[in-house]
């Protein structure tokens, strides 16, 4: 693969850098990334990487754009409200760089259609909002052995982890279970400020475009932490894995995909 | 004694539990964290138990999702 004179101009900021040159940027021409949820974190993370000239973007989410998302998901328009999210996201990626082919998945993921939607990738991150999908995205790349990114966010705080197969510990390695749907008594919109997913989303991205280029330390046996109220960022060693985990350890009980229910929170 | 608490050093009283730690931290939504001492996780189930020691450096780890709600 050469690049068109277009692409040596668009891409001109990453081949001036050592750690990516014109290998790296091949390397992201033929990378394939699927993000699972397109809303604060994943709405930043699909552009950045869209910009960046990853080739192949996958995205996977159910929902329709809603007025109260764009505040936070600056990859879906005013005009965008009542559109499904992936619709709308490729519709953005499409406008931002040709280069890119989008594969939309317009769906929920769960234990029927998981491993065959992250089959293709090579690099998965996680953009969800519940805990249901984020043990389920866990399980099944620990289960396809691919490399995924985890975020999350709340009002002013967010974290983020990257596990790589048989580097380092996996999210269900920390967290052990999600909360019992019935054992957890509430709970309800604690709001998020916008710029969170951007912040957060963005270092997802970041993780993706390090893991495929093969530049620096990843997240992997890290948990990185984000206060905005303190600005204070905090790079968290997790325990290294000791092979008692569920799911990643060496005599797993969780060899099946589980689908969670989760605790109602919609219309609280 | 000092204990280091998510990064930070502070004078505690001996026989200091992880569960005592907890309440004396106001740590918000106490029954879904993790808790790491000294780089290796404790068990929830053992927190009223797990005493504290000088030097010792304790990380909490929250379960945060990716939108906006949260459990109480």
């Amino acid at each position: 693969m050469s690049f068109s004179n277009e692409q040596l101009e668009r891409y001109s900021r990453h081949i001036i850098l050592k750690e990516v040159g014109v290998k790296g940027q091949k390397k992201l021409l033929n990378a394939k990334v699927l993000i699972i949820g397109a809303g604060g974190l994943g709405a930043p993370c699909a552009m950045y990487l869209a910009a960046t000239g990853v080739g192949t973007i996958g995205i996977a989410d159910a929902d329709e754009v809603d007025l109260s998302n764009l505040q936070r998901q600056i990859i879906h328009a005013t005009e965008d409200v009542g559109k499904p999210k992936v619709q709308s996201a490729k519709e953005t990626i499409n406008k931002m760089n040709p280069d890119v082919t989008v594969n939309t998945y317009h769906e929920f993921v769960s234990s029927e259609n998981i491993m065959k939607i992250i089959k293709d990738y090579d690099f998965i991150i996680d953009g969800t909002d519940n805990f249901p999908a984020k043990f389920l995205i866990n399980d099944a790349c620990v289960m396809a052995k691919k490399p995924f990114c985890h975020a999350g966010i709340i009002r002013f705080q967010g974290q983020l982890m990257t596990y790589v197969p048989e580097k380092g510990p996996c999210y269900r390695c920390v967290f052990k279970e999600p909360p019992p749907k019935d054992a957890v008594p509430t709970c309800k919109q604690a709001g998020v400020i916008g710029a969170m997913g951007g912040i957060i989303g963005s270092l997802q991205a970041m993780e993706a475009i390090k893991y495929i280029t093969g530049t620096g330390e990843l997240l992997t046996g890290y948990l990185l932490t984000f206060n905005a109220l303190k600005m204070e960022f905090r790079k968290i060693k997790l325990p290294k894995p000791n092979g008692k985990c569920a799911v990643c350890g060496e005599n797993p009980s969780i060899t099946e995909l589980i689908d969670y229910e989760q605790a109602e929170c919609n219309g609280v | 004694m000092k204990i280091t608490v998510a990064g930070e050093t502070k004078e505690f009283n001996e026989g200091l539990t992880i569960a005592e730690l907890i309440r004396q931290e106001n740590i918000e939504n106490p029954d879904y964290i993790t808790v790491s001492v000294n780089d290796e996780f404790a068990d929830n189930e053992n927190f009223p138990s797990i005493e504290l020691h000088d030097g010792d450096a304790v990380e909490f780890l929250y379960f945060m999702g990716g939108g906006s709600y949260v459990i109480l």
